[in-house]
């Protein structure tokens, strides 16, 4: 490695340059993945006019009860846009702090089907400008945007969504930001990696040293990664709860 | 299998499970089936006998088996409804954008979804509720547009006793002509070309129920058999 570290020795560290405006992605799914301490420390760092990508503003049952989440940084007055495969209650006994501020008019909520989201990213990654999907088709979503037929069959135009800064979470991690994910923690974090400007991780185990992850077995390659944050035990840091476990 | 009714489900006809229990019947041997949120995930239940089923959840986990047993839970493994499964040996694990390209290109042999409404020519809505604001698509747009059949399990009527089975969807669509099967509390239901049929009926409801509660034409054999029930 060079002289520069991807190790940073805090969350407040390694996100102190984000600028208002910037587009932030946030990985994970059902809290599985989700970038928890790095949600706290955006929310603390507080740069404003953000819009944030992730597939929903809200956690899960496994994600205690006072964690960080994008419902903070919404409360903070730090969101101007929120782009989510969520953007509304998915029961009616559900609230979600997201909808009161989208129903004053103070955020804007592009809802993506979610496989579409995660190819805008892709895209964005792969160096690909937009590309043509059959999902969402004939629906309130595809009014008024481009569409055409191949093989006749009609598609909907998406464009790539690039991302300034990726916040993920990940299961191991080198010293040269190789990154494995354990099960389902994967989702959309090599993707927003990958999208990303800027990637900084919060890793679950200790930093390994370079070239301790076989180069067959990294998920996402450290070229794409710029920023390892080691999560520290609880109560430093923060770690989804077994369901049905009280809040830390 | 189990007639256990849980507190929101109605009282009359197929319990939930009895509902998943009929559609996984017509689950083929090998098939890749993705489940959505809330009543299909009752479908991994289902006994397949000798049938091979892949379970694929939209957060890219291929080949998830039953339900973890509560403190036995992998903190690193949920499906798509955020519940902690278990993984069968074979299983693989994918991320997001390979998880929607199985989807996308046409590999899912069934998704089950819930719904709000399925309309007689197949369309069918569950992002959006009446008057809300935004929505909940999730995968239901890629899956619906993608898998090779579409089911739809869901209760006959709202809990203020509106059809959900109607001619044209009142409510935002999530795709246009897709649903093949439709299982209710009440009966199973077929889109063919010529409308919706009714196929089999729950046991405890007749013919004249199932129409007065059914907001579109319904095309009814002389004789209506039974739903077939899992052994």
């Amino acid at each position: 490695m060079g002289a520069r570290s991807k190790i940073f020795p805090s969350f407040a560290e390694a996100v102190r340059d984000i600028p208002d405006g910037a587009t932030i992605g946030f990985g994970g799914f059902a809290v599985v993945g989700m970038p928890i301490n790095l949600y706290g420390a955006v929310a603390a760092q507080g740069a404003k006019g953000l819009t944030c990508v992730s597939n929903s503003t809200r956690g899960g049952a496994t994600l205690p009860a006072d964690a960080p989440d994008m419902g903070q940084m919404i409360q903070n007055g730090q969101v101007k846009k929120v782009v989510c495969a969520f953007t509304a209650p998915t029961r009616a006994s559900q609230r979600l702090i997201l909808s009161e501020y989208v129903a004053k008019g103070l955020i804007e909520a592009e809802l993506t089907p979610q496989g579409t989201l995660a190819e805008r990213m892709r895209a964005a990654g792969a160096g690909i400008p937009a590309f043509y999907t059959p999902a969402a088709v004939g629906t309130e979503l595809a009014e008024g945007r481009e569409t055409r037929v191949f093989n006749g069959r009609e598609y909907l135009l998406e464009l790539a969504l690039p991302l300034d800064y990726a916040m993920i979470r990940a299961h191991q991690a080198d010293a040269a930001g190789n990154l494995r994910f354990r099960r389902s923690q994967r989702n959309f974090n090599p993707i927003m990696a990958m999208a990303a400007r800027v990637t900084i991780v919060e890793v679950e185990e200790d930093i390994l040293p370079v070239g301790a992850i076989d180069p067959d077995d990294v998920h996402t390659a450290g070229v794409f990664v710029h920023r390892l944050v080691k999560i520290p035990p609880p109560p430093a840091g923060w770690w989804p709860q077994r369901p049905g476990s009280v809040a830390r | 299998m189990s007639e256990r009714r849980t507190g929101s489900e109605r009282a009359k006809g197929l319990s939930r499970q009895q509902m998943c229990d009929r559609l996984a019947m017509e689950f083929g041997d090998g098939w890749i089936v993705n489940l959505g949120i809330g009543i299909p995930t009752l479908c991994s239940n289902c006994n397949f006998g000798d049938r091979e089923i892949i379970f694929h959840s939209e957060n890219g986990v291929i080949g998830y088996g039953p339900l973890a047993p509560a403190g036995e839970e992998d903190l690193h493994l949920v499906n798509a409804g955020g519940q902690h499964v278990t993984l069968r040996p074979g299983a693989a694990i994918v991320h997001h954008a390979d998880s929607f390209a199985l989807i996308r290109s046409g590999r899912i042999d069934v998704t089950v979804l819930g719904a709000y409404e399925v309309a007689e020519n197949g369309d069918f809505a569950n992002w959006k509720m009446a008057g809300q604001q935004g929505g909940g698509i999730g995968g239901a747009m890629d899956l619906a547009a993608c898998a090779k059949h579409v089911f739809v399990a869901m209760e006959h009527q709202t809990r203020n006793g509106a059809p959900r089975l109607v001619e044209r969807c009142a409510i935002p669509a999530t795709a246009r002509g897709v649903v093949n099967l439709v299982v209710t509390n009440f009966g199973l239901f077929e889109i063919t070309k010529a409308g919706m049929a009714l196929k089999e009926i729950a046991p405890g409801v007749t013919v004249d129920e199932v129409k007065a509660t059914t907001g579109c034409n319904l095309i009814i054999p002389r004789e209506v058999p039974p739903v077939r029930m899992a052994r």
